[in-house]
């Protein structure tokens, strides 16, 4: 059948058109649907856990994107919102909880201690959490103001949108960190 | 009247108290002998005219270069009299630096001992739990003491590599 095939460049070309064009209708049918139902897991550590309620409640509303709920489990959740302070005594816990996500998995860095480790260059505190895992959108601010974080919202829904998702993907599992620590 | 507390100190303890002053802030401070020191406390806590019956903090401080190299800073007060008095402990470095726990007058003084050994590496002899406080077991060092380098990291899980030193590691390879 293989060699068949082979002998019909037109036809197969216009099979890979059309499920191309299938494939882009999915992709952003999916993007929409999954940029507008953004379950996050708040792994809150630190003083930014204030600023998440408050940006999480009612007068700045992050239900107004999709992404009201948050999960307690990690399986349950596409957005791991990591708030506040990690440092190295937390790191495998950090990661442990992105491990348990389920694939589609977004991750945001909510203030300078997420990002980057803010002022604590010291013996303790991990420079920033995609030394960790990796990192979908970084939120400045120290904590960051509620419409900050409702723009690193947005900005990562503008980022799923355009992200190619599939039905059934086969891809394989990205390695974050080779090996397993020690 | 603050006079007084140690004024009974050096006279309860003439070998044991000596140099005593007043410190920033009108409290009364005294160094006292390393292994004397749950015998000083002990009076201070029982003794009901001065009854200093809490321990508010417990601390170290590394003097780098001075021998003996750190000090232990007992902060008493005595909610009864309203009264707050200040120890200090000279302990050389090394094993042979052991204080003697005040853990069996003060129960509150466990965890602040087990700062001092975490931070500042000081053992504690006559504690019921002598671990770490707030590093992990995997650390090695006491990050506190002042030849600690600053960005001394030993981290627990492997970190990613760092392509970019101006844009971090970066997102996932998703597309």
């Amino acid at each position: 059948m293989a060699s068949e095939l082979d002998g019909l460049p037109v036809i197969a070309t216009r099979r890979e058109e059309a499920e191309g064009f299938l494939q882009g209708l999915v992709s952003k049918s999916l993007g929409w649907a999954r940029k507008y139902s953004l379950f996050t897991y708040p792994f809150v550590t630190a003083c930014c856990g204030m600023e998440y309620m408050t940006m999480a409640s009612a007068r700045y509303d992050s239900d107004r994107f999709g992404a009201a709920m948050p999960r307690f489990s990690p399986r349950q959740a596409d957005l791991l919102m990591v708030v506040g302070t990690v440092n190295c005594k937390q790191a495998p816990i950090l990661r442990r909880v992105y491990e348990q996500m389920a694939d589609p998995k977004w991750v945001m860095a909510f203030g300078v201690c997420a990002s980057s480790g803010g002022f604590y260059d010291n013996y303790a505190t991990v420079q920033g959490i995609d030394r960790i895992i990796p990192v979908d959108v970084y939120v400045p601010g120290c904590p960051p103001r509620p419409e900050q974080v409702l723009d690193g919202i947005m900005l990562l829904q503008k980022k799923i949108q355009n992200q190619s998702h599939k039905l059934i993907d086969r891809k394989p599992l990205p390695v974050i960190a080779g090996g397993a620590g020690r | 009247m603050s006079k007084a507390v140690i004024a009974a100190l050096v006279e309860r303890f003439p070998d044991a108290v000596h140099a005593p002053y007043e410190g920033v802030g009108g409290d009364d401070c005294a160094f006292v002998e390393r292994s004397r020191i749950v015998d000083v406390c002990r009076f201070l806590k029982e003794d009901p005219a001065l009854a200093f019956n809490m321990a508010p903090y417990i601390t170290a401080v590394d003097y780098l270069g001075a021998t003996p190299r750190f000090e232990v800073v007992y902060n008493l007060l005595s909610t009864v009299h309203n009264k707050r008095v200040r120890l200090r402990v000279k302990v050389p470095e090394g094993p042979e630096g052991v204080v003697p726990s005040v853990t069996s007058l003060w129960r509150g003084a466990d965890w602040f001992e087990r700062y001092c050994w975490d931070m500042y590496g000081i053992p504690f002899s006559g504690h019921p739990d002598m671990r770490r406080l707030l590093m992990y077991d995997e650390f090695e060092g006491h990050p506190l003491r002042k030849d600690y380098p600053l960005r001394g990291r030993q981290p627990l899980v492997a970190e990613r590599e760092v392509h970019d030193i101006f844009r971090g590691p970066g997102p996932a390879s998703r597309d």
